[in-house]
């Protein structure tokens, strides 16, 4: 996993409540074994018509964003599935952060074990960030993960709140798979303990 | 001092393995169910890091998001499911886990095979890498959907990191009316709380409508509280969780099973203990429920109608209204029941049991499939299969023009060849009516199993009163 630390890029608008996994990456391309090339995909219905041409009022596909590397979006971003293949395709497609009043639970865990950080902001800050990323190409945002601020095009600055734990594991692009085995000690003596109980 | 503890609570405070200062906690893992999907990475994972499956007995796979629900003798046609179906035998083979092939008659949708077997048991944690997950609350297990992350996360040390989630009960108070079923209740609950009412909880499902549900409608319960943005849904466990559980194959046995029953009688909210948030409904309020829109929550009574946009205040809601009703093709105002369907799909995790079955065959013996319309049943593991055979619910299904299918995941997420064409539209037993969820372009009413049955024959949907 890559490391985060800090991210300047220009942020596309996709004023949408409730965008489900399913609009994010619908399930007939999850079927794949592996992670990579799902950016392809990303948003498919709304990126691209039947035939398989560009939306061109799609925010992705306007020039001044296609290369946006951070996604400012309504509340309860990422509800639905738990597939992980959501996460994935953002980040094949270059999203390494997005910015919404909310997102759903599976969602938020899933971002950061990918090294996708997600920013949670009250709604008129939301709207600020959505009407300064709809400037496009002149208007870059800079989020700062150690101080935790978001920068706008203005200069303004943003304060954000991040779990320490995520922020600590997305800085230093942590496994936690590897910090667990440590603990393998603990683990098995929870097992030995619990089996009075369930087996 | 007030010590009283949920349900959830106890769950919680009952598997912490080790806590670290910021609260985060290390949280072990029971139960683990893996299907073909959300597994494959997580496997590769493993072997590149060269790690094992911790509990391979803890473990149990099942291919359903995938599998074709026609002729199980043929090969698969699609060439990209197909190596996703044999990845997960290999996976298991290679790591020891055991695995009910397409041929097994326990195969299924995974949700439905995990109690059905008895690998759900109540105060257990189980996982699965798929949002609906919250099932197997139903039996106060601590039950919730993971990414693939996870699940290596799991696969290697049988825990998770987690963050405890906040106590929210639902209470619908009343006893429950002739037709109102569990998919009602649910549709109801979603449709007050709204699809991220519930985000960050853990909800405890009580009162007397909810706890006289049987554990196949509990399920259904459990199984939507996802659609509210709730990760965990549960039922205290009671002496109907315990009679479905007995003389299951993998449910304790002999004196094990005596014991676990008096632990499990345990596993209950103190009558003091406080919630972050509480709901309480009457279940009088409550009318069969039908969705207009593309998110759980658009819903509305079978006798009401679209809704109207204008109506709206929030300018973010008024979009998503706006957006929905031309994605659906419907005019604010249109009566629910104007609305004419091409497809009835009865069947996912949601709504495949043999009593969901049991349901929608008693609306259609003795009716026909109206003209035009396809009508699916897509049982939930090949064991529900067999039981509704054997009571001969199939031939009524096939005499009435449905299609009675081999068990899977099919139309609910169309993943295999099930699928709503553009523009088409479904009465649906599923969970999601999200955009292109069932089929790109295609247009879902979540529905009770009866009620699905009803605008099969009907051509449209339809008050259950309002049947010949």
């Amino acid at each position: 996993m890559d490391k985060f630390n800090t991210l300047t890029s220009v942020a596309a608008p996709l004023p949408l409540i409730n965008v489900d996994t399913d609009m994010i990456i619908p399930a007939r391309f999850l079927k794949t074994i592996k992670r990579t090339g799902l950016g392809a995909d990303l948003f498919s219905t709304l990126r691209f018509q039947e035939d398989g041409s560009e939306r061109e009022d799609f925010v992705l596909n306007k020039p001044a964003f296609r290369n946006s590397e951070i996604l400012i979006a309504g509340k309860n971003f990422g509800c639905g599935s738990s597939r992980e293949h959501a996460p994935w395709a953002l980040l094949d497609f270059g999203i390494k952060c997005v910015i919404a009043p909310s997102f759903a639970d599976i969602f938020y865990n899933n971002s950061s074990k990918n090294g996708i950080l997600l920013i949670k902001l009250p709604q008129e800050q939301i709207d600020k960030l959505m009407k300064d990323a709809e400037l496009g190409a002149n208007a870059t945002m800079t989020v700062n993960l150690e101080a935790q601020e978001i920068t706008g095009p203005d200069g303004d600055v943003i304060k954000f709140e991040v779990d320490a734990f995520k922020k600590h594991c997305l800085m230093n692009g942590l496994d936690d798979i590897g910090l667990t085995m440590e603990k393998s000690d603990k683990i098995a003596a929870f097992e030995a303990s619990q089996k009075v109980k369930i087996t | 001092m007030n010590n009283a503890t949920t349900l959830y609570d106890k769950l919680w405070n009952s598997h912490i393995v080790d806590e670290q200062e910021d609260g985060t906690c290390l949280v072990y893992i029971d139960r683990h169910l893996v299907h073909e999907v959300t597994s494959p990475q997580a496997f590769d994972g493993l072997r590149n890091e060269r790690r094992n499956v911790r509990r391979p007995d803890l473990t149990l796979a099942v291919a359903d998001h995938n599998v074709p629900t026609t002729d199980r003798d043929k090969k698969i046609d699609d060439e990209e499911s197909k190596i996703q179906i044999d990845a997960l035998e290999k996976n298991c083979a290679d790591f020891g886990i055991e695995l009910y092939s397409m041929k097994d008659i326990r195969q299924g949708i995974c949700h439905v095979v995990g109690p059905e077997q008895g690998f759900t048991l109540p105060g257990t944690t189980l996982v699965c890498g798929d949002s609906h997950t919250a099932t197997h609350g139903a039996f106060g297990s601590m039950s919730f959907g993971i990414g693939t992350s996870e699940v290596e996360h799991v696969l290697a040390t049988q825990t998770l990191l987690l963050t405890k989630c906040r106590n929210m009960r639902v209470t619908v108070n009343g006893s429950l009316p002739n037709g109102i079923t569990a998919k009602d209740l649910i549709l109801a609950i979603i449709g007050k709380i709204g699809t991220a009412g519930g985000t960050g909880a853990a909800i405890e499902f009580a009162g007397e409508a909810l706890k006289s549900l049987t554990m196949e409608g509990r399920m259904t319960v459990c199984n939507m509280t996802i659609e509210a943005g709730a990760r965990v849904g549960l039922f205290a466990p009671d002496e109907k969780t315990f009679e479905y559980l007995k003389g299951r194959p993998k449910s304790p046995k002999g004196a094990a099973w005596e014991a676990a029953v008096e632990y499990w009688k345990t596993l209950k909210t103190d009558e003091t203990a406080i919630f972050d948030e509480e709901i309480v409904m009457d279940v009088s309020e409550i009318k069969p429920q039908v969705t207009w829109g593309t998110s759980p929550e658009d819903v509305v009574a079978i006798d009401g109608c679209v809704p109207n946009p204008a109506q709206e205040t929030d300018t973010n809601k008024r979009n998503k209204m706006e957006r929905s009703l031309e994605y659906m093709g419907l005019a604010a105002g249109t009566p629910m029941t104007d609305i004419q369907i091409n497809t009835a799909f009865i069947g996912s995790c949601t709504n495949s049991r043999i009593e969901d079955i049991r349901a929608a065959a008693s609306v259609v013996e003795g009716r026909k499939v109206a003209n035009g319309v396809q009508a699916l049943v897509v049982p939930g593991s090949g064991l529900v299969k067999e039981i509704a055979e054997q009571e001969g619910l199939d031939k009524i299904f096939i005499d009435a023009g449905f299609e009675w299918r081999e068990a899977g995941c099919s139309m609910c997420l169309a993943m295999n060849a099930d699928k709503l064409g553009p523009g088409e539209r479904a009465a649906s037993t599923s969970n999601r009516n999200f955009e292109g969820r069932q089929g790109p372009g295609g247009r879902t009413h979540l529905v009770s199993p009866a009620m699905a049955a009803a605008a099969a024959v009907k051509g449209h949907l339809v008050d259950l009163d309002d049947l010949d």
